[in-house]
């Protein structure tokens, strides 16, 4: 039986054309896909090449054009520091909304529902307008005490604030629930080992679970920043600066709305195509300890 | 041996016993703690002096884990006073009352006392060398090459010398559960807790675990250990106490209370236990 056998695998290994082979079935429905995708395709380059409304020639004289660069230049800043503001806040909400505390899960609570809870239009434009509701800012004792510091609300809320108090706080809240979740996908074990090791609660924070979260915060936190670099255009509202009003601008000028508004949309898409290159490499940092081959008791 | 179910009984009993020995290094009297509506530890003691081997034994939920975790803060009691070393851990003693300390200043404390978890809890985002290294450099100050060189001596101790740049992942759990021990070693601590430290490995990998204990034990290292292996708390340990329902129900040397044991619970936990052949033959 045994030497029945032996045989048996000496003859496979020695000889591979004697095992039946397998060959996959033929893929008729592949064939059709590929003939109605290439059909579409030829049909968006067709348009491109030859429509005369596309103007390529006014995309080309705009697309360096020194309004729009300052556009991309605004928009690119905003996102950097909405995303900085919404992460602070985000890691905030998060650690007392897990706190324990039930003031702080309070607060925590409150703060997400209300800025979740409100579009981000609306908030964008009441923070323009704060004025209308607090004439002077002032910090000091509320309820009559004396004040500190104050200054007109029409000076201090111009529209790059307004901007970000509306897209850094929405933003915060909306980071809050990420953080939230990448902290609780950290096994419990790992804080119980970072403090049974002597470790203070705030190294065992950033040093033990943090990091372990990030694996679970960057994809979703990567699509927050590619989703704001787009929602900046939101600011236009107010009058800001950045790429879409400055195509506004232009359009409102000369009347060419179509190519230049070619012009934001090739911007933003190698804007999005960078960030999404760069959250490949962020990826890949924090997913250290977990790649490569399992050579499990070697 | 004591067979006083009363918690206060207990109670006077063991300072009677603490005044005719020296201090023993773990006191832990009268520990109460509840989870939800649970009375989970009720009113224990249990005591151990420098280079002792203590064993805690006893069916899943007896509160074997929660007696431990309290000993280094992890958890806190609602009554009760754990000493280690003549210190009170997680209170300190203000106007007359035991006041408990601060997540910082309990820190502090657990920096003496290692400590090895059921599923290792090694930081899987670290090399086995960073798992070791991390905590000496920070809590205690110690330079790198300084650290290097002691994880280098532990890891060589343990058996795994050529793992210091592997992630934890790519081990096996046995060699998870050494550099586990390695870890906490390497903060010199002046005891050692294990919680159920072979239960998530298979026997195989089992007894290369054991292995280190037992060799710790031979160092003359203070080891409260969690383990449902009767065989080696048999052979490692100097005292045995056997949980249930939230109370020691028997305690003495492992010899007596393993062999011979007094106290009907523990006459069916021990059988139920150990009626493995080739676990006994080991």
């Amino acid at each position: 039986m045994s030497a029945h056998l032996a045989l048996d695998t000496a003859e496979t290994s020695t000889d591979m054309s004697k095992a039946p082979e397998i060959i996959n079935p033929p893929r008729l429905g592949r064939w059709i896909g590929v003939i109605l995708v290439g059909t579409v395709m030829a049909w968006i380059v067709y348009q491109a090449l030859t429509n005369p409304g596309f103007q390529w020639d006014v995309v080309g004289r705009y697309l360096l054009d020194v309004g729009v660069l300052k556009g991309v230049a605004m928009t690119l800043q905003l996102t950097a520091i909405v995303m900085i503001v919404g992460l602070l806040i985000g890691i905030v909400v998060a650690v007392m909304r897990m706190s324990g505390d039930p003031l702080l899960i309070f607060c925590a609570h409150a703060f997400v529902w209300f800025f979740r809870g409100t579009p981000v239009l609306v908030q964008l434009v009441f923070w323009y307008n704060l004025a209308a509701l607090f004439p002077a800012i002032e910090i000091g004792i509320p309820f009559g005490g004396p004040k500190f510091f104050e200054i007109p609300a029409t000076v201090a809320i111009s529209s790059f604030t307004a901007a970000l108090l509306g897209l850094g706080l929405n933003e915060g809240a909306y980071m809050a629930e990420i953080i939230r979740a990448g902290l609780m996908s950290v096994d419990n074990g790992q804080s119980e080992a970072s403090k049974a090791l002597g470790h203070k609660p705030w190294h065992t924070f950033w040093v033990v679970v943090l990091p372990q979260a990030m694996k679970a915060i960057v994809p979703p936190t990567g699509n927050q920043v590619i989703g704001m670099l787009k929602y900046t255009s939101i600011a236009s509202v107010v009058a800001l600066y950045e790429l879409m009003h400055s195509v506004e601008l232009i359009y409102s000028r000369n009347f060419e709305i179509v190519p230049l508004l070619i012009v934001a949309a090739l911007w933003y898409l190698f804007l999005v195509s960078i960030l999404s290159v760069i959250q490949y490499f962020i990826e890949k940092h924090y997913s250290k300890g977990w790649q490569g081959q399992d050579d499990r008791g070697a | 041996m004591r067979h006083e179910q009363h918690p206060l009984n207990e109670y006077r009993a063991s300072t009677m016993t603490a005044a005719k020995t020296d201090e023993p290094l773990v006191r832990c009297e009268n520990i109460w703690k509840t989870r939800g509506r649970n009375l989970v530890l009720k009113g224990v003691n249990l005591q151990a002096r420098k280079g002792e081997v203590v064993c805690l034994l006893g069916p899943s939920g007896a509160g074997k884990s929660t007696l431990l975790r309290c000993i280094n803060a992890i958890e806190l009691a609602d009554r009760g006073l754990v000493h280690v070393d003549g210190v009170p851990i997680g209170c300190a003693l203000r106007n007359g009352s035991h006041v408990r300390l601060t997540e910082s200043q309990l820190s502090r404390q657990r920096a003496d006392i290692g400590m090895v978890f059921q599923n290792f809890n090694l930081f899987p985002h670290m090399s086995v060398l960073s798992n070791i290294i991390d905590a000496p450099m920070r809590i205690r100050r110690e330079t790198r090459a300084a650290a290097t060189h002691r994880a280098h001596e532990l890891l060589r101790k343990v058996g795994l010398l050529d793992k210091a740049g592997a992630y934890p992942r790519h081990l096996s759990g046995g060699q998870q559960q050494r550099i586990a021990i390695a870890r906490a070693l390497a903060m010199q601590p002046k005891l050692m807790l294990f919680d159920e430290p072979t239960s998530a490995l298979d026997p195989h990998l089992t007894d290369e675990v054991l292995d280190v204990i037992k060799g710790l034990a031979a160092t003359g290292m203070t080891m409260i250990i969690v383990t449902h292996e009767i065989q080696f708390a048999r052979d490692v340990a100097d005292t045995a106490a056997v949980m249930s329902d939230g109370a020691i129900i028997e305690m003495g040397p492992a010899r007596d209370v393993l062999s011979r044991p007094t106290d009907p619970r523990t006459k069916t936990f021990l059988a139920r236990s150990l009626p493995d052949p080739q676990r006994q033959a080991v």
